[in-house]
């Protein structure tokens, strides 16, 4: 079949190349790019273990075609990684993940949860990692990295107003 | 999983376009919205077209707007940006409570309201807010521009009124004149990421009348007629709703598989319609489960 060259910023990277229309854009990026934080689960949308960044937002990259990048900002684990958030700090120091499989998916899942609410209740974080499947930890672990990172940046930033407070005493 | 089939990727930027490759391609074309449900099935192999039409490059089918009394959602709008919107929330509760229901976060960034409809499985869950808002269907073709009523979109499993050549470019759903309430009841096998084993959605309007309708009970969703004749003009009581429920035998006919017996999907449903109808009502006064609260 007639190939399909596709250009997509990757990670922050520009990326140019030709792809076959039946290729998923996980493939690509695994097979071809050698990007390995996106994992191959269950291949039809419902595990999450494939989720990227497509133009900021999470998508499941095993059902997306590597030809519907074209034109695409697509960030992994890999581009948000290199000076880990609060969140990948606190979800570490609580062994949120076991085997690590999900663990990708649900990074990505839980920042896009706090980027457009710092704030959310245990039945929106359930909500919001609903679609990522973990095999080991039932959960509870993950929610309790999560929360407490809701947590350690809200001290965060009542310590920052706290110091604006004191500075602004005469 | 590698997609097995071999197919030529076309990306019009272009209605006419999109249309004049379709036609050329007859029925081995499938177009390509989110691609939650072409990917999937062309996987599985129940899909093997030899040109996909990808029409995310169509401006005009990304259109979310209201014009006159009607929502027009083009055929590439996804759940998410229904969810994002204020006028879907604030006018068309109903549908922006099925829509939280559709999958999860990440498959509701891709997929669409137009792909949902397309994909016409039993059990979609946007298909009771659309036959309750008694929406119509935009359709493209080579010759001329149909709407189609929702009522009349469902034709089986997976089987829609569309023709070869054709393409849907979106819903319009005209806002109800009067005060009115929503409740879509959905039971999964557990919250979060499921299938409906049974929904209902209710359209409550100022007047005592109440639209009903369900999906995953039966080969298409469809508006529970019975049941909406014996309600109508009367306020809800619990006799009332009692000889409701009884109906409920004479409109669905759910099967037994995987997910749910055929006795319990029939018993649940008269429990939702129940909760259903109280919930939409109390919506419409003011009150009532906030809107996206599960009452199952």
């Amino acid at each position: 079949m007639k190939k399909v060259p596709i250009r997509f910023r990757l990670n922050g990277i520009d990326r140019e190349l030709d792809v076959e229309p039946a290729d998923t854009l996980l493939e690509v990026l695994r097979d071809r790019l050698g990007v390995k934080s996106p994992k191959t689960g269950c291949d039809h949308g419902d595990c999450g273990t494939c989720t990227v960044f497509l133009d900021g937002r999470t998508a499941r990259s095993c059902l997306v075609l590597a030809a519907e990048a074209d034109g695409c900002d697509i960030v992994t684990l890999e581009g948000i990684s290199r000076d880990p958030s609060p969140l990948m700090h606190q979800l570490a120091k609580h062994n949120s993940f076991q085997c690590g499989f999900c663990a990708p998916g649900v990074v990505l899942s839980a920042t896009e949860l706090l980027r457009a609410n710092p704030h959310p209740t245990r039945r929106e974080i359930q909500e919001a990692i609903a679609g990522n499947l973990c095999r080991c930890t039932g959960y509870t672990p993950i929610l309790e990295g999560i929360e407490a990172a809701i947590e350690a940046a809200a001290i965060e930033a009542a310590t920052i107003e706290t110091t604006a407070a004191e500075r602004s005493l005469p | 999983m590698p997609i097995p089939c071999e197919f030529e990727y076309h990306k019009p930027k272009s209605l006419p376009q999109a249309v004049e490759i379709l036609s050329r391609n007859g029925k081995n074309a499938a177009v390509l919205a989110g691609g939650t449900d072409l990917l999937v099935w062309m996987k599985e192999g129940l899909r093997a077209p030899s040109a996909v039409v990808d029409v995310k490059g169509i401006p005009e089918l990304h259109r979310l707007e209201m014009s006159e009394d009607s929502l027009l959602v083009g055929a590439c709008v996804t759940f998410t940006e229904l969810l994002e919107s204020a006028v879907v929330r604030l006018r068309f509760p109903l549908l922006w409570e099925c829509s939280r229901t559709v999958a999860s976060v990440g498959v509701r960034n891709r997929a669409t309201l137009v792909g949902n409809i397309c994909s016409a499985v039993p059990c979609l869950d946007s298909a009771p807010a659309l036959l309750a808002y008694e929406a119509s269907v935009v359709v493209h073709g080579p010759v001329a521009r149909r709407q189609i009523p929702v009522a009349q979109w469902f034709l089986g499993v997976r089987q829609t009124a569309i023709r070869p050549g054709e393409i849907v470019t979106g819903v319009s759903i005209p806002q109800p004149d009067r005060k009115n309430g929503g409740c879509y009841v959905k039971l999964g096998r557990y919250r979060g990421e499921d299938l409906a084993q049974v929904g209902v959605g209710v359209l409550a309007l100022e007047g005592c009348e109440y639209r009903i309708a369900f999906c995953a009970v039966a080969p298409a969703p469809a508006r529970a007629e019975r049941i909406e004749r014996l309600l109508y003009g009367c306020d809800l009581s619990d006799g009332l709703i009692h000889r409701a429920q009884d109906l409920v035998s004479q409109e669905i006919h759910p099967i037994t598989d995987i997910r749910a017996s055929q006795e319990y999907r029939m018993h649940m449903a008269k429990i939702m319609l129940e909760r259903g109808l109280r919930a939409a009502v109390a919506r419409m006064l003011g009150g009532g489960p906030e809107l996206g609260e599960s009452v199952i």
